[in-house]
């Protein structure tokens, strides 16, 4: 871009990291660790989550994501997928927080394999805890106002709330839960899964949202490096409008051409 | 002595330290955290911490994941 850069100065906080980019983006499904990094590097993202799982599971060609991670470029935020209690995601979260040496995690905690839907009371109760245990908590939810809340003054340092159900793409379903919850936050509000398209991390930005977190999205595309671009312009476009403040939608027009000084011109009954 | 790593039971001598177990299964120079028995053993204990027969331990590192 040759214009001043009109967001130079617009960081997101998540305990005591910052961040330019308010894209955070998923590592897992991509055809190759290539395609990867070139969707990420395309992406503009400064945060990456990665999970953990049993030692040995390497690529067909014996090599390890974080061969393909550059840690001075990206920071690896450590998730607890796959867990289905808030005692199994303790564990994993303590194991993440082992490998990387970072005390920060995405909490999940998931009701059931068919749904994928986050189990409100686990996570709250592995919120607690992990908080008691010294960790930024970025906690994935439901969109949810009251737990929401209830996260937030457990200690969490993100929520984030669902759009859809993770890698459904199926966009910000619930726009007004996600205003409720926006209008009430006092931390930031992260939209984590159920993106499909840029137009989706557009609508969550408009809404206020300090940061979209996607996998699927950009990794399904067809082509992912060009929807990693789309979403890092989407992301933009969505923080930049959100903070000019978008005009209140009105029943009837309002014409932006003046009436006066028309020649004279004939005017419907 | 029998032990489960990562779901398979193994046989393994006794008296062994983690790092031994790690190197064993040519693990010792990576990037790995170890849980035995659901519980986290940090890295600075792995040259000490003995394996007891029975132990269920996990071997764990990163993978991609949303």
């Amino acid at each position: 871009m040759s214009q001043v850069d009109l967001l130079a100065d617009d960081f997101v906080g998540l305990g005591a990291y910052k961040f330019r980019s308010r894209l955070f983006v998923g590592t897992g499904k991509y055809a190759t660790f290539e395609l990867m990094q070139q969707a990420l590097a395309q992406s503009g993202c400064e945060v990456v989550t990665v999970a953990v799982r049993r030692e040995r599971l390497l690529d067909k060609q014996n090599r390890n994501i974080l061969d393909f991670l550059d840690v001075k470029k990206y920071n690896l935020l450590p998730n607890t997928a796959g867990c289905f209690s808030a005692e199994d995601a303790i564990r994993v979260a303590r194991l993440g927080r082992e490998l990387l040496e970072l005390d920060w995690v995405k909490l999940e905690v998931l009701g059931d394999t068919k749904t994928l839907l986050p189990d409100p009371i686990g996570t709250f109760e592995a919120t607690k805890v992990l908080v008691k245990e010294g960790f930024v908590v970025l906690a994935y939810t439901n969109d949810d106002p009251i737990l929401a809340k209830k996260l937030a003054e457990e200690g969490a340092a993100a929520v984030m709330p669902l759009g859809a159900p993770i890698g459904s793409g199926q966009g910000i379903l619930n726009p007004n839960n996600i205003r409720i919850i926006l209008e009430q936050a006092s931390v930031p509000i992260i939209v984590d899964a159920g993106v499909g398209t840029a137009s989706d991390v557009t609508v969550a930005m408009e809404l206020g949202a300090a940061g979209v977190l996607l996998n699927t999205g950009i990794a399904m595309a067809k082509d992912p490096i060009k929807m990693a671009r789309a979403m890092r312009y989407a992301v933009d476009a969505g923080r930049l409008a959100y903070l000019a403040g978008r005009i209140p939608k009105k029943l009837y027009a309002s014409a932006s051409s003046p009436m006066e000084g028309r020649i004279d011109l004939s005017v419907p009954k | 002595m029998q032990v489960t790593v990562n779901g398979e039971r193994r046989e393994m001598a006794e008296d062994l330290t983690i790092l031994q177990l790690l190197s064993q299964v040519s693990l010792a120079n990576r990037r790995v955290a170890v849980e035995i028995n659901r519980e986290l053993v940090t890295r600075s204990l792995h040259e000490t911490r003995k394996i007891n027969p029975g132990d269920v331990i996990e071997i764990v590192s990163l993978v991609g994941g949303g």
